[in-house]
């Protein structure tokens, strides 16, 4: 029976996580003085997005992706490439091209689950080499966003009830899938697949790891 | 005197016989045995007419190391000397053994420093500036850089490290070249540098007869598939005994390999072998008939056991993997790998063989926290498995100090800890593949593969220090002839039934309970042995 490899992205294949992106939008906000509070908000944003990750993945998205209420969509793919040129490639995981390779001669499907936004990420994708993704959409209205996420957003439980549904739907099996991810948060994605194991873990991950004897892998 | 009196002397007199120095028999009024049993040392008390076997008492390290080495590498066996085969601007690759050899690791300088210093430095003066140090480490796990550093010492380690001082990586596809095959199909691909380097000096430490000559370099550099073609069950049980290279189908295999190799290759081979100074000093009493005893040496065997019964057990591993071998180099011979591995097989039988007459019924061996593979890490339940019935049965010449279907005592805590970061592949094998069966040959067809591709043991092994996913099935085949010539094995000493089940064995609270175990099922009058671990001893049965 046909196999997968579902990914995490962020932190799990590269270095960068979701707030390096919202300060790159932040950056090239249009006009110096917009730009620069547009920084200034998002830097003293970081103490409170930390504790929210802590404390729930989906109070985190809420607060999180408000940060780009306003913002509008030509925008956001008109500076995707840059994006993927000045903060995703270089931060790309030297050990993540190993894995994907060695995954993919394996006949593994290989599909990133990932809970940055699908346009900040396609560049990324075809860089990889992976034509099956699913991200978070924003919701816009006339071209600007709400600073809303259209269902279902990939968080925590979401991206295994997706994967399910996708296993189900594509004829895979998930005893034989693999499944890697950096962050606790993720732990229902590991717990459906037969060959979980955790990527350069946070603290939490790595001693969830260590307790069901998964492997923890170091691809920086 | 009464007839019974007088018999019970004559038998007394008779068990006190000694056959050989290595060779002791339990009297009545022998002292107990001390064992080890983990990261413990226990004592006991065997019963009378237990033949122990001691290690050999070490041969005189020679004077001068320095002077042996320079000495073989200007005289070495059937090619020119090392300093006629170098020419300016050729490219030249160093291959060492890695930190499986010795064990315990040995005190600073490590014998590869001291061949190493002199090597680069006849290198350098000839003008040879292209030179690459890799270790041989197969799909053992890849050294740390404080092992790396420690081995070859501060300064070549600052001149050649990470560049030219590294791991071999029998999972990077770029750096792999295939050589061939033998005519019986069996494959070889080698590390790149090596294979197309103007010549390639390997660095051996031997430590017991299964070590160095073709297996340097056909195993040490070689990648996956290559090493399955020989690391499987069948070679294994044909193996009689893998110690006894002329008896060994592993090294028939591989000596076939390093045909294929001497003919591709320009290998200079420098070989060592050591003595069993396995400690001295505050420890050497580990080594030593404990009816020699003197109070000091009681006394320190005591505080020893004290000091450690005080210590939580990581502590206790932590103490015993600071304590380095105090071996001492025997011989050094460099040149062709054929003639130069029989003169150091020769000096190591010299050193560890054990005139033994009669096998035994039941074999008893501590199994001490010191193995290939656990060196400064766990000795998981499947190293365990290996040491008892992989390295301390296959301890013998010619046929088994156990007879077939006698009970081999192991005694060990069997606990059921396991090293993340050192073997990862273990733990699955342990809690996934051997509920369901214990068949080698079963493992090796449904999963061994799987293993041996799953992608997050090759990053760990290639970016981390984890043993390849294949690893933990070697260690199953390894046990594979002791495991079909065993009629029972007991852990003795076992702190939990899960472990010793999971294995097949048998479990037994200590070893009174396990040897009257074994007695039930070999017989009230079976002849016992015990191997007095730590041990680096070839039982040469007659």
């Amino acid at each position: 029976m046909a196999a997968a490899a579902f990914y995490d992205l962020e932190g799990t294949l590269v270095s960068t996580n979701l707030v390096h992106t919202l300060g790159f939008y932040a950056r090239n906000e249009p006009g110096l003085l917009r730009s620069l509070k547009k920084s200034a908000s998002t830097l003293l944003s970081l103490p409170m997005f930390a504790i929210t990750d802590q404390y729930s993945r989906k109070v985190f998205n809420d607060l999180y992706f408000k940060r780009y209420k306003g913002v509008k969509e030509d925008r956001l793919r008109f500076l995707a490439d840059d994006l993927f040129f000045s903060v995703l490639k270089p931060a790309v995981f030297p050990g993540a091209y190993e894995l994907l390779e060695k995954s993919r001669s394996l006949g593994l499907r290989q599909v990133v689950v990932t809970g940055a936004l699908d346009v900040s990420v396609k560049p990324l994708m075809e860089h990889l080499g992976i034509q099956e993704y699913v991200a978070n959409r924003l919701e816009f209205v006339n071209g600007v966003a709400t600073g809303r996420l259209l269902p279902p957003v990939m968080a925590a439980a979401t991206k295994a009830s997706w994967i399910r549904v996708y296993a189900e739907r594509e004829g895979l099996s998930l005893s034989d899938s693999y499944a890697y991810t950096d962050s606790m948060s993720d732990l229902p994605m590991l717990s459906i697949v037969g060959h979980p194991a955790a990527i350069n873990p946070d603290m939490r991950l790595r001693q969830t790891a260590l307790h069901h004897d998964w492997p923890i892998l170091n691809l920086k | 005197m009464k007839p019974e009196t007088s018999n019970v002397k004559l038998m007394a007199l008779q068990l006190r016989r000694k056959t050989h120095e290595s060779v002791v028999y339990i009297d009545r009024d022998s002292a107990p045995r001390i064992m080890p049993s983990g990261e413990d040392f226990i004592l006991e008390d065997l019963p009378i007419g237990t033949r122990v076997l001691y290690p050999n008492a070490p041969i005189k390290g020679l004077p001068n190391r320095e002077a042996a080495i320079r000495y073989a590498l200007n005289h070495p066996h059937e090619c020119d000397p090392l300093f006629a085969q170098l020419e300016p601007g050729m490219r030249v690759t160093i291959a060492v053994d890695d930190i499986s050899l010795p064990l315990p690791p040995m005190a600073t300088p490590d014998i590869r420093q001291s061949v190493l210093e002199i090597v680069l430095d006849m290198l350098s003066g000839h003008g040879v500036d292209d030179v690459h140090i890799i270790i041989a480490n197969s799909l053992h796990r890849k050294m740390t850089e404080w092992e790396m550093k420690r081995m070859v010492g501060s300064k070549i380690f600052d001149e050649y490290y990470p560049d030219r001082y590294y791991n071999h990586d029998a999972e990077w596809a770029d750096g792999l070249i295939k050589l061939g095959e033998t005519k019986h199909k069996e494959p070889l691909t080698l590390n790149r540098r090596a294979a197309e380097s103007d010549l390639l000096i390997y660095v051996n430490i031997n430590l017991v007869p299964m070590d160095g000559g073709h297996k340097s370099v056909a195993v040490g550099l070689c990648d996956y598939e290559s090493l399955r073609a020989h690391h499987e069950p069948q070679t294994i049980r044909d193996s009689d005994s893998y110690m006894d290279p002329a008896r060994s189908e592993l090294n028939h295999k591989v000596h076939r390999l390093g045909k294929i190799v001497d003919e591709q290759l320009n290998v200079f081979h420098i070989e060592t072998a050591i003595n069993n100074r396995m400690y001295k000093g505050d420890m050497d009493f580990l080594l030593r008939n404990e009816d020699d005893f003197t109070a000091f040496d009681r006394m320190k065997f005591e505080a020893m056991r004290y000091t450690m019964s005080k210590m939580p057990r990581p502590a206790r591993r932590k103490l015993l993997h600071s304590r380095p071998a105090q071996y001492e180099m025997i011989a050094c011979h460099a040149g062709k790998t054929e003639p130069v591995h029989e003169k150091i097989i020769a000096k190591a039988f010299d050193q560890y063989a054990i005139p033994v007459r009669g096998q035994c019924d039941i074999l008893i061996t501590g199994i001490p926290d010191i193995s290939p593979y656990n060196v400064y890490s766990i000795l998981n339940p499947l190293l365990v498995q290996v040491m008892g019935l992989g390295y301390h049965f296959n301890f013998y010449r010619n046929k088994p100090l156990l007879k077939k279907g006698g009970v081999l005592i192991v005694h060990h805590p069997c606990y059921d800890e396991f090293d993340h970061k050192f073997h990862p592949s273990y733990i699955e094998f342990f809690n996934r593949l051997l509920p369901e069966t214990r068949d080698a040959f079963v493992l090796r067809d449904k999963y061994e593969q799987e293993f041996a591709n799953n992608p997050s043991y090759i990053e760990m092994y290639r970016r981390g220090n984890a043993y390849h996913g294949a690893h933990p099935f070697f260690m199953w085949y390894w046990g594979e002839n002791g495991r079909q010539h065993v009629g029972k094995v007991i852990a003795a000493g076992a702190e939990n039934a899960h472990v010793p089940a999971m294995l097949g064995w048998d479990r037994a609270d200590n070893l009174t309970e396990a040897i009257a175990m074994a007695r039930s099922f070999m017989g009230s009058s079976a002849e016992i042995t015990m191997l007095h671990q730590p041990i680096i001893g070839i039982a040469d049965m007659e």
